[in-house]
């Protein structure tokens, strides 16, 4: 028997009686579950999630849900197919054993596996005061629970709303908030919302949005405190420039945390922004080692992306989760060189005032933006980003069907400012500079991160104010 | 019944509330929301919407209840 075929009939009794375990049963869980029943593996399939639901889908949640049109209960995600799966639903993973090769829970049980999918995704940054976050009304929302909580309180209704950071998670309140005719405020240290995602010259556009719609939105400042009553509500808070807001409902919308604790000590490239990985999901060793039985996906996972000088990049996208899980399925059950690798355009949406804010590529990856199509004034545009002559990315308001132009041009490298699309183009086509904050400021962190180069970089850190 | 939208794919051209309005909406012109497990009584029309969305961003369910083996 030659080597080829000892290797292949390897392969074939793994996908018949092998042991794959996949911790996270969200989105990428699932989806990853799915994929490798449909490549034909048989064996025993085991997937651990700390929620005690099945997988359901999050974006609704800061969106139809919390505006109180669809329960919260009501977000459970479509199957392609059956995963005939051992599912641990409530009970979080731990720790991991490599040399044991063996997940650790909560319970105390050990779940050994042949391989194993991450796909632990993160969870909303809560505020730092743990006395203050532990008041009534103070609300992060990444869960189902959070938001069906949320959405209650909404509903009575409160006399304000504070938002603590004005990214898309709390621009999204906001504008729920808005078409509850709740009043609200936002308050945000960077110098518009969804700056570090779009940029500034975007932000003033959303700053404007929000400011037309009655949102009393501060930007530049942070919040000091929040005050309690007697019966620790929260009623009050208190701003940097020693100024206050009442309000009854505090959101906390601060970005969010990947969850890779339970990997401490695993010696896998895991820390502040992810798991590293290879474009194929296999994780990365903290040397830089590839390993053979560990994979990586969706929030969690952090990829070298080809068409961003291989920079380790960060998504926290919906697509990001079904396609990487995909991806990284695939490959668990398959052998070089049908490996397939995961190399997403990143693009997401926003539904926030009525406007559909869309984009692809990496728009914090450019240094200058040009506005190619539309009207700034309607709020109905496309712009590109650009960076050394090159298209990046491209966002759009209300202008999605054009998004796919610019995708087609982002993927090939095209150049920067692009080329007119030759319809609805604008009189002043100039590129300016996109300001974008310095990524060390801690404010508005993205939802899609360049993270350098190496497995285990860690080039920027959160920092919680210290009174 | 349960579904799922793919925004990034969707480009809002408003086949789905045409057919089902009980279940899709647009929120201004372009932005689409969804109720995400419409009533059974409505499979029908949000088959109907997911065969007539021109980008094909509509995934219905294709198990039933007893199949998916969970609890919650």
């Amino acid at each position: 028997m030659t080597w080829r075929a000892t290797v292949e009939e390897l392969v074939r009794e793994f996908r018949a009686s092998g042991r794959i375990v996949i911790v996270g049963a969200s989105l990428a869980g699932l989806r990853a579950a799915e994929t490798l029943r449909e490549e034909g593996f048989t064996g025993s399939l085991t997937i651990i999630g700390d929620e005690p639901y099945e997988p359901y889908d999050r974006p609704p949640l800061s969106k139809q849900v919390l505006k109180g049109w669809v329960p919260a209960d009501h977000t459970k995600l479509p199957r392609m197919r059956e995963v005939d799966a051992d599912w641990r639903l409530g009970v979080a993973a731990i720790g991991l054993d490599r040399a044991a090769k063996q997940v650790r829970l909560a319970d105390g049980e050990q779940v050994p596996y042949d391989r194993l999918l991450i796909a632990t995704g993160t969870r909303a940054r809560q505020w730092p005061n743990p006395d203050e976050a532990a008041l009534d009304g103070v609300h992060t929302i990444r869960s189902r629970d959070d938001a069906e909580q949320l959405q209650k309180e909404l509903a009575e209704p409160p006399s304000r709303v504070l938002v603590i950071g004005a990214g898309f998670i709390g621009s999204e309140v906001a504008s729920v908030c808005r078409e509850l005719d709740i009043p609200v405020t936002v308050v945000e240290r960077g110098s518009a919302p969804l700056v570090g995602a779009l940029g500034g010259v975007i932000g003033e556009i959303a700053a404007q949005m929000q400011r037309d719609h009655g949102v009393d939105l501060r930007c530049g400042l942070g919040v000091s405190s929040l005050e309690g009553d007697a019966a620790g509500h929260v009623r009050r808070a208190r701003l940097s420039d020693g100024s206050t807001v009442d309000a009854d409902v505090v959101v906390a919308s601060l970005g969010s945390i990947r969850n890779v604790e339970w990997l401490e000590g695993s010696g896998l490239a895991a820390g502040f922004w992810g798991v590293g990985c290879d474009a194929g999901g296999r994780a990365f060793d903290i040397n830089g080692v590839v390993t053979d039985s560990i994979f990586v996906a969706g929030d969690v996972a952090r990829a070298p992306h080809v068409l961003y000088e291989y920079q380790f990049l960060a998504m926290e996208h919906w697509d990001n989760a079904v396609l990487g899980a995909e991806a990284a399925a695939h490959n668990m059950v398959n052998l070089e060189p049908n490996y397939r690798p995961h190399l997403l355009l990143p693009g997401f949406w926003s539904g926030q005032f009525g406007v559909n804010i869309k984009s692809v590529g990496v728009p914090p990856f450019g240094d200058e933006i040009v506005f190619t199509q539309g009207s700034v004034e309607e709020r109905h545009f496309a712009a590109a980003y650009g960076h050394r002559g090159r298209i990046v990315a491209a966002v759009t308001f209300d202008h999605g069907k054009w998004l796919e132009y610019y995708g087609k041009l982002i993927e090939q490298s095209g150049p920067f400012p692009p080329p007119p699309p030759g319809w609805d183009q604008p009189p002043d086509v100039k590129p300016m500079p996109a300001e974008f904050p310095d990524p060390r400021v801690p404010t508005a962190i993205p939802d899609v991160v360049l993270t350098g180069h190496a497995p285990s970089e860690r080039t920027a850190e959160f920092r919680p104010r210290h009174r | 019944m349960r579904i799922v939208v793919d925004l990034n794919r969707c480009q809002g051209y408003a086949q789905c509330v045409y057919l089902a309005h009980e279940v899709f909406r647009l929120n201004g012109q372009e932005a689409l929301t969804y109720e995400p497990n419409p009533d059974d009584a409505r499979r029908l029309q949000v088959e109907r919407a997911a065969a007539a969305c021109p980008v094909q961003a509509i995934v219905i369910d294709r198990l039933d209840g007893e199949e998916r083996g969970e609890t919650s």
